[in-house]
C-alpha cells in the first residue's frame, strides 16, 4: 500500500510537512493452558518458578515437544488475518544472552513461519478505512521476567513466563499516523478476542507492541526507521509514535540524521531513549532448531479448523448493518467486543434493532460505563432490555417513562411489563383524558396561546406541560396532534 | 547440516580476528588477546574441513530433516508439570523465595 498522503495526517515541521511511516511487531500470547514446549502451566501470576518444567529452565538433555493446541491457535489466527496458510514451517534457534532466557536461544521461526501473507481492514474514528498488510505470522516461546527493584545489586529472575506461547504479527509499514495505528491495534485484538486465540489483555502483558517508526517527505523512500520496543498499551502506542516521529523530524531537520536503533519509550517522562544494550545483540546467528523437526499439516487439517471459527468482526459488522438496519458506527460499537454483540442480538431478535441497538449503546453501555460494569456483569439482562423495547414499541410506555423503568430494573431488577403494570406506568392513549389536560393549560395560558400562533415553535412548551400534567404517561404524538388543532397550527 | 552450511557462506569460509572475539563476545565467552591468533586458525581449520561439502551438488534437493520419515510429534494441551521451583532453582549459586538471583541487568 502506497497511496498519497493525506495532508491531515501529515505532522508540521519547521521546514515542511512530514509523512510518518509505521509498522507493528505484535506479540500476541496464545490462549493454550500449557506452554509451547512444555507440559507447564500459562497462568497468569503464580509463585516464582512455580510454572516452570525442566524444560523451560533449559536443563541440560530436554527436549521440546510442540503443544498441538498452539499450532491449531496460530493456524485459527493466520485464517482470521485471511493469510496464507503454510502446510510446512520451521522452528529456528535465535541466538542471545540475556538471564530470562535460560537456553540462551529463543524458539522462533525465522524463513519459514506458519502463516504469511495476509491483511486486516481497520476502521478509522472519521468512518474511512484502511487495509493493512500483514507481513507474516509465526509461533515463538516468551522469555523470563525480570525484576530490577528488589535489590540494589541483583536482578530476580522468574521463568514463570518462559516458553509460554507467542504469535508475533507483524505488519507491513502501512500505517500514516498514531491514530491509524492505534486503530489497527484495537482491530487485531478484536480478532484474536473472537477467535479466541488470544485474551488480549495488555495489562496482563498478553498483547505488546514493537513499533518502527520512520519519517519522510510525502513522496520520498522510506527514512531510516527506529524500533521502539515493547510498548504495553494502546494508548502510549499512540503517544510513542508521535514522540518519536516528532524527535527524528528535529534532528532531520537541524540537518542531522536519523540511526537504525532500538528505542524505549518512557510515558512518564514522555520520550523515547536509546536501548544501546540491545545493539550488540542484533547478530542473533539464527539457524534450525535440530531439536525439532519441521512443522507440517495438510489442507484437510486447516479446513478443520476453518469450519469450527466464530464469525469474524467484519462479517457480523456487515450483517448488523443489513439485518438490522444499523449504521456504520453503531454497528462497529457493538460488535467491538463479542460479547456485546451477542448480547445485542439477543435483544434484537424479533424485535427494531436500531431501537434495540440504540437501548444497547446509548442507555446500557452509558449506564455500564459510569459504574465501571461490563457486560458480562451487568444488573439488567437482554431478556430485560428487550422487555423494555418491547413496551415502547407497542406503545405502552412512552420514551421517557422507559428511562425511568430501566433506572428501576437496573437498581431493583424486575420483569418490566409487571413493573409498569403494578407502579401505574402505563402510558395514558385516552384522548379524553389527554384532552382534559390541554384544555386546562390553554385555559390557564391565554398569553401563550395567543404567541403560539405567531411562533410554532412554542408547542413545545405546551407539549411540555402537558406529559408534566399526565405525570410523563401521556402518548406524547397524541399529545401533539391534539394540541396543533387546538392551537391551530399546522 | 543446513546451518553450518549457511554461516559457511556468510562467513565465506573463514574468520578474521576481529570476528573471533565478537562470536566469543556474542557467547558471553572470556577470550584473552592471546587466545584470538589459536582460536582463529583452529575455527578456520573446522570451517575448512566443512567446506568439503561444498563439492556436493544439491541443488534442487530437499534437505533432510530426518533419517527415518516421520512427522513431528506434538503434545495434547494439558498441564503435567510444574510446582517444583524448589528444584527449578536448586543449582543456582544464589536464589530468594526461589527466584535466581543474578548481577543487576538494567536496560
Amino acid at each position: 500500500m502506497n497511496a498519497p498522503a493525506t495532508p491531515k495526517k501529515l505532522i508540521k515541521g519547521g521546514l515542511h510537512d512530514w509523512e510518518v511511516v509505521i509498522g507493528m511487531e505484535i506479540h500476541a500470547q496464545v490462549t493454550s493452558r500449557s506452554k509451547l514446549f512444555s507440559g507447564a502451566s500459562t497462568e497468569f501470576g503464580g509463585e516464582p518458578n512455580d510454572h516452570v518444567s525442566l524444560v523451560d529452565a533449559a536443563m541440560p538433555g530436554m527436549l521440546p515437544v510442540i503443544n498441538a493446541e498452539c499450532v491449531a491457535q496460530a493456524v485459527r489466527t493466520g485464517l482470521g488475518l485471511k493469510a496464507q496458510i503454510n502446510h510446512r514451517s520451521v522452528f529456528d534457534r535465535k541466538n542471545y544472552f540475556y538471564p530470562d532466557l535460560p537456553q540462551g536461544y529463543q524458539i522462533s521461526q525465522y524463513k519459514d513461519p506458519i502463516v504469511g501473507e495476509g491483511e486486516v481492514i481497520v476502521d478509522l474514528p472519521d468512518g474511512t478505512s484502511i487495509t493493512v498488510g500483514i507481513e507474516r505470522l509465526h509461533l515463538e516461546q516468551d522469555a523470563g521476567k525480570s525484576l530490577h527493584d528488589q535489590n540494589p545489586t541483583q536482578s530476580f529472575v522468574d521463568l514463570n513466563r518462559s516458553g509460554v506461547a507467542l504469535m508475533e504479527i507483524v505488519s507491513r509499514p502501512d500505517l500514516r499516523s498514531s491514530e491509524e495505528a492505534r486503530a489497527y491495534v484495537t482491530k487485531l485484538r478484536t480478532i484474536l478476542r473472537y477467535l479466541g486465540t488470544c485474551d488480549g489483555d495488555m495489562e496482563k502483558g498478553s498483547l505488546r507492541a514493537d513499533v518502527n517508526v520512520s519519517v519522510r517527505k510525502p513522496g520520498d523512500p522510506l527514512g531510516t526507521r527506529c524500533e521502539i520496543k515493547n510498548v504495553n498499551s494502546i494508548r502510549f502506542i499512540g503517544q510513542a509514535i508521535e514522540t518519536e516521529a516528532r524527535r527524528q523530524i528535529a534532528i532531520i531537520e537541524d540537518g542531522g540524521t536519523i540511526s537504525q536503533e532500538t528505542r524505549l519509550f518512557d510515558p512518564a517522562k514522555g520520550e523515547t531513549r536509546s536501548m544501546r544494550s540491545k545493539e550488540e545483540a542484533h547478530d542473533y546467528r539464527y539457524f534450525p532448531d535440530p531439536d525439532l523437526l519441521p512443522l507440517e499439516f495438510d489442507q484437510a487439517y486447516v479446513d478443520a479448523l476453518a469450519e469450527g471459527l466464530p464469525e469474524l468482526p467484519d462479517a457480523k459488522k456487515a450483517r448488523f448493518i443489513s439485518d438490522y438496519g444499523l449504521s456504520t458506527y453503531d454497528a462497529g460499537v457493538l460488535i467491538a467486543e463479542r460479547s456485546s454483540a451477542d448480547y445485542f442480538e439477543a435483544v434484537a431478535k424479533g424485535r427494531d434493532g436500531k431501537a434495540a441497538a440504540n437501548w444497547v449503546i446509548n442507555e446500557l453501555f452509558g449506564r455500564l460505563n459510569k459504574e465501571g460494569l461490563t457486560i458480562e456483569t451487568s444488573p439488567v439482562s437482554a431478556d430485560q432490555l428487550g422487555g423494555i423495547v418491547d413496551l415502547i414499541g407497542e406503545g405502552t410506555i412512552s420514551g421517557k417513562i422507559a428511562k425511568d423503568l430501566f433506572e428501576i430494573v437496573w437498581s431493583e431488577g424486575g420483569d418490566p411489563r409487571a413493573l409498569v403494570e403494578s407502579r401505574g406506568m402505563k402510558q395514558v392513549t385516552d384522548t379524553g383524558a389527554i384532552e382534559a389536560a390541554v384544555d386546562e393549560i390553554i385555559a390557564k395560558n391565554p398569553d401563550k396561546v395567543a404567541q403560539a400562533k405567531e411562533k410554532p415553535t412554542l408547542l413545545g412548551w405546551f407539549v411540555g406541560q402537558t406529559m408534566k400534567a399526565t405525570g410523563g404517561k401521556a402518548n406524547p404524538a397524541a399529545v401533539n396532534v391534539l394540541l396543533k388543532s387546538k392551537l391551530g397550527i399546522e | 547440516m543446513r546451518a553450518l552450511l549457511r554461516i559457511g557462506f556468510v562467513a565465506s569460509m573463514s574468520v578474521d580476528a576481529h570476528t573471533v572475539r565478537r562470536i566469543a563476545h556474542l557467547a558471553r565467552i572470556a577470550v584473552s588477546e592471546s587466545e584470538v591468533a589459536p582460536l582463529q586458525d583452529e575455527l578456520n581449520a573446522i570451517l575448512a574441513f566443512v567446506e568439503q561439502l561444498g563439492a556436493v551438488d544439491v541443488s534442487g534437493i530437499e534437505p533432510m530433516t530426518s533419517v527415518t520419515p516421520m512427522v513431528m510429534k506434538k503434545r495434547d494441551d494439558i498441564v503435567t508439570e510444574g510446582g517444583r521451583a524448589r528444584d527449578v532453582v536448586f543449582n543456582a549459586p544464589e536464589t530468594e523465595d526461589h527466584y535466581f538471583l543474578v548481577p543487576k541487568v538494567v536496560e
